[in-house]
C-alpha cells in the first residue's frame, strides 16, 4: 500500500515536470502556418491608444470586405508604448496596423526594419495630406512607415468668469486678440494676476514652452542629420526664454499631475493650452459644474502642435497587403471626418479639414465654441519640424524638468541652462 | 521504512513462479525512489526557479556586456557598460537616494516595531489579537493605493500635511522639490506599510524566548527596562538579523513609491531629487530603448550592492554574537 502511495506520488511530481517543461516548449513553437500568397486574411487586428473613434469604421469596413477585424484600444500611450516594445522585441504579438504617436514615432522610426514599406502596399496619396505630416511618416532611409491620421493643433482654452470677474474680455474674439503674440499673452497673464488678487494665469511655464517649441517650424533639439543641437537650437532658446519669463503668471502645476488635475476645479488657473484631443480632458477634470464657462480662443503666434499620430504596418505582419489596405481606409477623408465627429482627432487630411459637416462642428461644453472652425484654421498654420530620433526623451526627461527646477526656484535660470544642455546630451543620444 | 515496503508485496494473490525476480524488482524501484525521488520533489521549484529566476539573471549578465537595443542591434562590447557606470554621476546620485531613503525608512521602522512588539507581547494588553491583525492591515493594502494616498497627502497646493503645517504657522513645504522633504515622504510610505510586518516578526522572536530568563530576572529583582535590554534584545538577534537583510533587499529596489510619487516620470524630481537605482534601471534599461545594456549593467550593480550589504550586515552580526 505505502509502496504504491508513494509510486503514484513520484509519478504524479514526473508527469508534473513534464508538464512544465512540455508547457514551455510549446511557448516556443508557435502557429508558424504562412498564409498561401493572395489568400484573404479571416482577421486583421488594430491596435490603438486612447480614443481614435474607429469604432464604426471598422463595422463598416467589415461589412464591405468581408475581413473581421478585431480592434484592440489601450486607454493610455504610456501603457500602451511598453506592450509595443514587447511586441517588437520578440518578434510576435504586434497588430497588423499599429498606431504611432508623434513622440513615440521618432524612437520607432530609427529601426525602420520593424515596419513595412508601404509605398509599395498603397497608392500615392503624399498630395493628399498635410505636407509636413505626410514627411513625418517615413522613415530616416526613405520608406514609408506610417499614414496620417490626425493632428493636435493648438489652442487655448479659457474660463470666461475668471476672465470676467479680473476685468479682461469675455468674447472669444476679443480675448483673440489679446495676444496676437506671446508678449501680448504675458501681457493679459499680468493684468489678470492683478485683478484677480494674485492669482495665477497659466497652468506651467512647461505649457508655453510647449507651444512656442512647435510653432516656429525651426529644427528643435536635432538637426536635420540628427545631431544634437539642443544647446545652440535658436528655437529652443526661444521657447526657454519665452516659457522662463512667464513665471510670475504661472501656477506651477506640473501637466497631468494632481495639482493640476485639481487646479481645473478650483480655478488655480484660468488657462491652459488645448489641443483638440485635450478639450474633453479639460471637461473631465472641470466637472459637470462647470459647464459653460469655458471657451476657446486662438493662440499666441499662431498654430503650433501637440500630439497627432500616424499608422503602421509592423514587418511582422503576415498580411501587409490587406493590412496596408486597412489602414488606408482609416485615413482616408471620409473616415477621418466621422473620427473627428465620433472622438474629437483632428483631420490631417486636406479634402477632410474642407469637409462641411467638419467645419460647422460646435462643442457644447465650450460654450458652444465652433472647434472644427477653430481647429481647422490653426491646422494650417501648423510649421513642419524635424524631430530627432529621441525628441521625446530630450522634452520629457530633459527640458522640462530643467524648466520646472527653475519655475518651482530649485534652480536660478543659468543653472537649470546648465541641467538642460548637459541632460539632453544623455538623453538625446541614440 | 523502505524495507518493510519490499516485504509487503504490493498484490495479496498467491506468489507466481517468479516471485524472487519481481521481489527483486521492487527492490531495485524502492532504491531508486529513496535516492532520487527527492530531487524530483524539490525540482518544480528548481525548474521555475530557473526559468524565471536563473535564466533571466544570466540573460541580463549577457546583455549588460553589449550595446543593446531593445527593437535593433546588439553589439558586444565587453565591460564598457561597467566602467561606464562608474563615471555616471546620475548612477551615484541613485545610489545615494536610494541609501537615504533607506536609512530615513529602515531606522525609524526598526525601532517603532521593536517598541511595538514589545508593547504586544506584554501579558497585561487587552484585545492581543486584534491589535495584531490591525497593526498588519496596512501590508495588505496595494503599493499603488499606498502612494496614491500619500501623494495627495504630501501635495504642495491641497496637500493634508501642508495644511497642518500652516495651522501652526509654517510655510507650505514644496514636499518633492527638495531631497530631504521628498526622502521623508517616501521613507513614511515605506514605514507605514512595513512598520507592522516587521512588528509580527519581532514579536514572533520575542515569543519564543523562554519565559523563565524572565522569571528568574524578575525575582532577581531586574526591572521591565533592565530585562528588555539584558534579554529580549539579545535574544532577539537572529531574528532582527532577518528583519534588517530582508529591510535591505527592500529597500535597495524601492520602485513603485518614489515613481508615483514623482506623478510617474521616471527621474524622480525636477534635478532627480528621488530617483532609486530601480528607476534609474527602469529608465535606462526600459524607457529608452537603446541603452538596454546600460540598464542591465545598473540591474547587476544593483545585485552587487545587496550582496555586499547583506555580506557586510552578516560579518558585522557574527562578529558581536561572539
Amino acid at each position: 500500500m505505502r509502496l504504491t502511495t508513494r509510486r503514484t506520488r513520484l509519478a504524479a511530481v514526473a508527469l508534473a515536470a513534464i508538464t512544465a517543461v512540455g508547457g514551455l516548449s510549446a511557448c516556443g513553437n508557435d502557429d508558424d502556418d504562412q498564409p498561401a500568397a493572395g489568400e484573404k486574411p479571416a482577421k486583421l487586428v488594430v491596435d490603438t491608444f486612447g480614443e481614435m473613434g474607429y469604432d464604426e469604421l471598422v463595422k463598416q469596413y467589415e461589412k464591405e470586405t468581408g475581413i473581421k477585424v478585431e480592434l484592440r484600444k489601450t486607454a493610455q500611450l504610456s501603457e500602451y508604448r511598453p506592450k509595443l516594445v514587447r511586441y517588437l522585441a520578440t518578434g510576435k504579438g504586434a497588430a497588423d496596423v499599429t498606431a504611432l504617436e508623434e513622440g513615440i514615432l521618432n524612437e520607432f522610426k530609427a529601426n525602420p526594419r520593424n515596419w513595412a514599406d508601404l509605398n509599395p502596399l498603397v497608392a500615392d496619396h503624399s498630395k493628399e495630406y498635410l505636407p509636413w505630416k505626410w514627411e513625418l511618416g517615413k522613415a530616416p532611409d526613405g520608406r514609408l512607415i506610417g499614414l496620417p491620421t490626425d493632428v493636435g493643433s493648438l489652442a487655448v482654452c479659457y474660463r470666461k468668469d475668471l476672465f470676467q470677474a479680473a476685468g479682461l474680455p469675455t468674447e472669444r474674439d476679443q480675448v483673440s486678440a489679446l495676444w496676437p503674440d506671446w508678449n501680448g499673452f504675458h501681457e493679459a497673464g499680468k493684468k489678470y494676476k492683478q485683478g484677480s488678487g494674485g492669482k495665477a494665469f497659466i497652468d506651467s511655464i512647461t505649457a508655453v514652452s510647449n507651444g512656442v517649441l512647435f510653432q516656429q517650424g525651426a529644427d528643435l533639439f536635432y538637426d536635420k542629420e540628427n545631431n544634437i543641437i539642443a544647446d545652440s537650437s535658436p528655437a529652443v532658446k526661444t521657447a526657454w526664454d519665452t516659457a522662463t519669463s512667464m513665471v510670475d503668471i504661472s501656477a506651477k502645476a506640473q501637466t497631468w499631475s494632481p495639482e493640476w488635475s485639481g487646479g481645473f476645479k478650483q480655478g488655480t488657473f484660468a488657462a491652459t493650452f488645448c489641443p483638440s484631443w485635450m478639450l474633453g480632458i479639460v471637461a473631465e477634470n472641470s466637472g459637470a459644474a462647470n459647464k459653460g464657462k469655458w471657451d476657446v480662443a486662438s493662440v499666441p503666434g499662431g498654430g503650433g502642435n501637440w500630439g497627432g499620430s500616424w499608422l503602421a504596418v509592423p514587418e511582422q505582419s503576415k498580411y501587409q497587403k490587406e493590412a496596408a489596405k486597412l489602414a488606408e481606409f482609416l485615413t482616408n477623408a471620409t473616415s477621418q471626418v466621422e473620427a473627428f465627429k465620433a472622438k474629437g482627432p483632428l483631420p490631417t487630411n486636406l479634402e477632410a479639414l474642407k469637409n462641411e459637416a467638419f467645419l460647422s462642428y460646435t462643442n457644447e461644453y465650450f460654450s458652444n465654441a465652433p472647434t472644427g472652425k477653430i481647429f481647422g484654421e490653426s491646422v494650417s498654420k501648423i510649421e513642419p519640424i524635424h524631430l530627432g530620433p529621441k525628441h521625446q526623451a530630450v522634452k520629457e526627461n530633459a527640458f522640462e524638468p530643467a524648466m520646472r527646477a527653475f519655475e518651482n526656484g530649485q534652480a536660478d535660470k543659468a543653472k537649470a541652462w546648465e541641467q538642460f544642455t548637459k541632460d539632453a546630451k544623455t538623453q538625446g543620444a541614440f | 521504512m523502505s524495507l518493510s515496503a519490499t516485504t509487503a508485496p504490493p498484490s495479496p494473490a498467491p506468489p507466481p513462479p517468479d516471485a524472487p525476480a519481481r521481489r527483486r524488482r521492487g527492490y531495485l524501484l524502492n532504491r531508486l525512489d529513496l535516492k532520487y525521488s527527492p530531487y524530483l520533489y524539490i525540482a518544480p521549484f528548481f525548474l521555475l526557479f530557473g526559468v524565471f529566476g536563473l535564466y533571466p539573471m544570466l540573460r541580463t549578465a549577457w546583455m549588460s556586456l553589449h550595446d543593446w537595443d531593445m527593437i535593433g542591434d546588439h553589439t558586444f562590447i565587453g565591460l564598457d557598460n561597467y566602467s561606464a557606470l562608474l563615471s555616471d554621476d546620475y548612477f551615484w546620485n541613485a545610489l545615494v537616494n536610494t541609501f537615504g531613503i533607506f536609512a530615513l525608512s529602515t531606522i525609524p521602522q526598526l525601532l517603532l516595531a521593536l517598541f511595538l512588539a514589545n508593547l504586544l507581547n506584554k501579558t497585561l494588553l487587552r484585545a492581543k489579537t486584534f491589535f495584531r491583525m490591525a497593526i498588519f492591515v496596512p501590508n495588505v493594502v496595494s503599493v499603488a493605493a499606498v502612494a496614491i494616498v500619500f501623494g495627495m497627502l504630501f501635495q504642495r497646493e491641497f496637500g493634508l500635511f501642508n495644511w497642518l503645517l500652516s495651522l501652526v504657522g509654517v510655510d507650505p513645504v514644496d514636499w518633492d522639490g527638495e531631497r530631504w522633504s521628498s526622502w521623508t515622504a517616501i521613507a513614511s510610505m515605506v514605514n507605514w506599510r512595513w512598520t507592522g510586518y516587521n512588528t509580527l516578526i519581532l514579536l514572533a522572536g520575542m515569543q519564543a524566548i523562554p519565559k523563565d530568563l524572565y522569571e528568574a530576572a524578575a525575582i532577581d529583582g531586574a526591572s521591565q527596562w533592565r530585562q528588555f535590554w539584558q534579554i529580549t534584545l539579545p535574544m532577539l538577534k537572529p531574528t532582527f538579523i532577518f528583519v534588517v537583510i530582508l529591510s535591505t533587499i527592500g529597500g535597495m529596489q524601492l520602485f513603485t513609491e518614489p515613481l508615483l510619487f514623482g506623478n510617474g516620470n521616471i527621474i524622480g524630481g525636477n534635478q532627480r531629487e528621488f530617483q532609486t537605482l530601480a528607476m534609474y534601471m527602469y529608465e535606462k534599461g526600459i524607457t529608452n530603448l537603446n541603452t538596454a545594456g546600460y540598464g542591465a549593467a545598473v540591474a547587476w550593480a544593483i545585485f552587487m550592492i545587496i550582496v555586499l550589504v547583506s555580506l557586510l550586515n552578516f560579518l558585522l552580526v557574527r562578529r558581536t554574537a561572539k
